[in-house]
């Protein structure tokens, strides 16, 4: 196994190649206002308000079924809302699709969910935008050459063995999470969705990740850390977003709060649908600072 | 790595990958080998001779024409089952166009229209409607068939007057000996080889068949992708019966196609293709189509009743679908 620091090195250095005119840090790339969605007459999303600026990494915090992945569904575009806007870099973006939200450098890091497993590795990669000419014919040679470079240079990957058409059945949990993530930074994303990124990880594979989610904030990239878990998202989050029954129940910077802290108010939000704020007593129900 | 995985014991070599990827694809060409070796041992007079291989050369490609697109039907992670109709309903656009212009090119040209539509149809009906193409394909294969025979008013039509056209020789002759069927099947299996393996079409059929979450998370269009593929499975099939109808210069439309059910069936899934999607190859689909071709002239000659050609056209395929299942459970990680 490879330290880390060893691993993540190289592909931070692609991250920061990527985009080499990055807007300035600090500024707002990707804002929600008043987003609603619902499905089937059940209200999933309720008026949210969200922000995410560059060089930010967001931790994305709820119990199940509290709208994290239909939020995070709204952002790549599989999803459209049924009210309030979306904007980017500014700009409100209408009609967004998977494929347009990719192009506007916003890439999800799905895990296993986004693997073909009996795929070889090349199809995984370029899964969806596959290198083809206009007739629609694959440039195989190209993909496995890419591929190939991706694994030795930044996915770590050194066993001879493995090669480009080893199908993904045979990774292991760290492997195909390192793949989804190349994947990911591969194609030059800005903001990059992590999501549930620790399921199935071991505790060493767990601290490779993360401190590649600390390289993104370092690259002046952004991310969204969405997990169950605080504990891990607590380390590398800039703040922490809390979604309850659809709605957002708070936003906390970790600066300001302690872990403690936020997990007081995560079990009393569980319980009671309500919390009380430390920092300003008596507050109760849904917040925005 | 300090965890040590299943996968990584199964790393050694790169003949050992080799092996890996392809154990399937392996399996059943040694199966292939072994039968073929059993009927020359049984029937020598008969399998070291050239005329079964170029009946098979005929009969092979009727089957197997359709088994091409069915592969890739399945592998994207649908199935159809209604092509033996469409063979026939395709025929009925034939025989429409070709009584009213004299012209067997035009009737060729109507009855891959009619196979198209037919596709389209299937796919339209089981993209958006949502339904499982295994219910769909049953329902339309009911359907098609009542058509054509209502269409027709369930009479045969003598295609005799087509062997005069030009287009006829290339459709149900022969070239250099070899009926054309085999040609036919040739460029059909480069073409359906080409859509799998190298083309995005294929690429995106694959991904639908492994994980469609993935494919709709990863911006891969599954309704067109599904549908074009329907629609390929309705041209091949059209084709097909009219290559068959042809040879016969007879249409019969009560049953062309029927013979041809079990068998492209079977050549798909001896072939191992998986019928839960995101694995085949059309490899095996081509060495799956030969075995099935060949067993019922093999146990003829063999000596046995033609009674036993299900008998053995049921182990087969048993047999094989359990090779494939413990070879890509042992090998394929």
């Amino acid at each position: 196994m490879l330290e880390p620091e060893v691993a993540a090195t190289p592909a931070l250095a692609a991250l920061e190649q990527a985009s080499p005119a990055a807007p300035p840090v600090g500024s707002v790339r990707l804002e929600l206002r008043g987003v609603s969605k619902s499905f089937g007459g059940v209200r999933v999303l309720r008026d949210i308000n969200f922000e995410l600026r560059t060089g930010e990494v967001v931790g994305l915090l709820g119990d199940n079924g509290a709208g994290k992945s239909t939020l995070i569904k709204i952002l790549t575009g599989v999803h459209a809302p049924d009210a309030g806007e979306m904007l980017f870099d500014g700009n409100k973006v209408e009609n967004l699709t998977v494929q347009g939200a990719r192009a506007l450098g916003i890439e999800t890091v799905f895990q296993e969910r986004a693997l073909a497993e009996q795929l070889p590795l090349w199809r995984n990669i370029f899964m969806g935008r596959a290198i083809a000419n206009r007739f629609g014919l694959l440039r195989v040679g190209e993909m496995r050459k890419v591929t190939e470079a991706l694994m030795s240079e930044s996915m770590g990957f050194t066993s001879a063995v493995l090669t480009p058409d080893t199908h993904v059945m045979g990774l292991s949990g760290g492997e195909r999470q390192g793949l989804a993530i190349v994947r990911a930074l591969h194609f030059e994303a800005d903001v990059i969705i992590l999501d549930e990124p620790t399921m199935g990880l071991s505790l060493k594979e767990t601290d490779k990740l993360l401190y590649f989610v600390a390289g993104i904030r370092a690259a002046n990239k952004s991310a969204i850390f969405i997990d169950h878990n605080i504990f891990h998202v607590y380390s590398v989050a800039d703040r922490i977003v809390l979604l309850d029954r659809g709605r957002i129940a708070g936003d906390f910077p970790t600066s300001r709060y302690t872990l403690e802290e936020l997990t007081g108010i995560m079990r009393e939000l569980a319980e009671t649908g309500r919390f009380s704020d430390p920092e300003r007593p008596q507050t109760a129900g849904p917040t925005r600072p | 790595m300090t965890a040590v995985t299943s996968a990584e014991a199964a790393r050694r070599s790169p003949l050992s990958a080799f092996v890996a990827s392809s154990a399937s694809q392996i399996g059943i060409t040694v199966a292939f080998l072994v039968l073929w070796l059993l009927f020359i041992v049984f029937a020598p007079v008969t399998f070291l001779q050239g005329a079964i291989y170029l009946s098979f050369a005929q009969t092979t490609p009727y089957f197997a024409i359709v088994a091409m697109p069915l592969t890739m039907v399945i592998v994207a992670g649908d199935i159809d089952l209604s092509f033996p109709s469409i063979m026939a309903l395709g025929m009925v656009g034939f025989v429409w166009i070709w009584q009213a212009t004299g012209s067997t090119e035009l009737g060729i040209v109507a009855t891959l229209v009619v196979g198209a539509l037919c596709g389209l149809f299937n796919g339209v009906f089981v993209t958006l409607i949502g339904l499982p193409a295994l219910v769909v394909t049953i329902g339309t294969q009911f359907l098609y068939r009542g058509l054509t025979l209502a269409l027709v008013n369930g009479k045969t039509t003598a295609l005799a007057p087509t062997s005069t056209s030009p287009i006829y020789g290339l459709l149900a002759g022969k070239i250099f000996g070899i009926p054309t069927e085999f040609y036919w099947l040739v460029i059909v299996t480069i073409t359906a080889w080409v859509l799998l393996n190298r083309h995005r079409l294929g690429q995106n059929a694959y991904v639908l068949g492994d994980n469609r979450q993935a494919a709709e998370l990863m911006g891969i269009p599954n309704r067109s992708t599904r549908i074009v593929l329907f629609m390929l499975v309705g041209v091949a099939a059209a084709f097909a019966g009219a290559l068959n109808s042809l040879r016969v210069v007879n249409f019969y439309p009560g049953n062309l196609g029927e013979g041809f059910f079990l068998p492209a069936l079977a050549a798909v899934f001896v072939g191992g293709t998986s019928v839960f999607g995101g694995r085949g190859s059309i490899y095996g689909t081509v060495i799956g189509a030969f075995m099935i071709g060949a067993i019922q002239a093999g146990i003829v000659a063999a000596g046995l009743t033609s009674y036993w050609t299900s008998v053995i056209y049921g182990a087969i395929i048993l047999g094989s679908i359990s090779i494939h299942a413990v070879l890509q459970r042992r090998f394929e990680r």
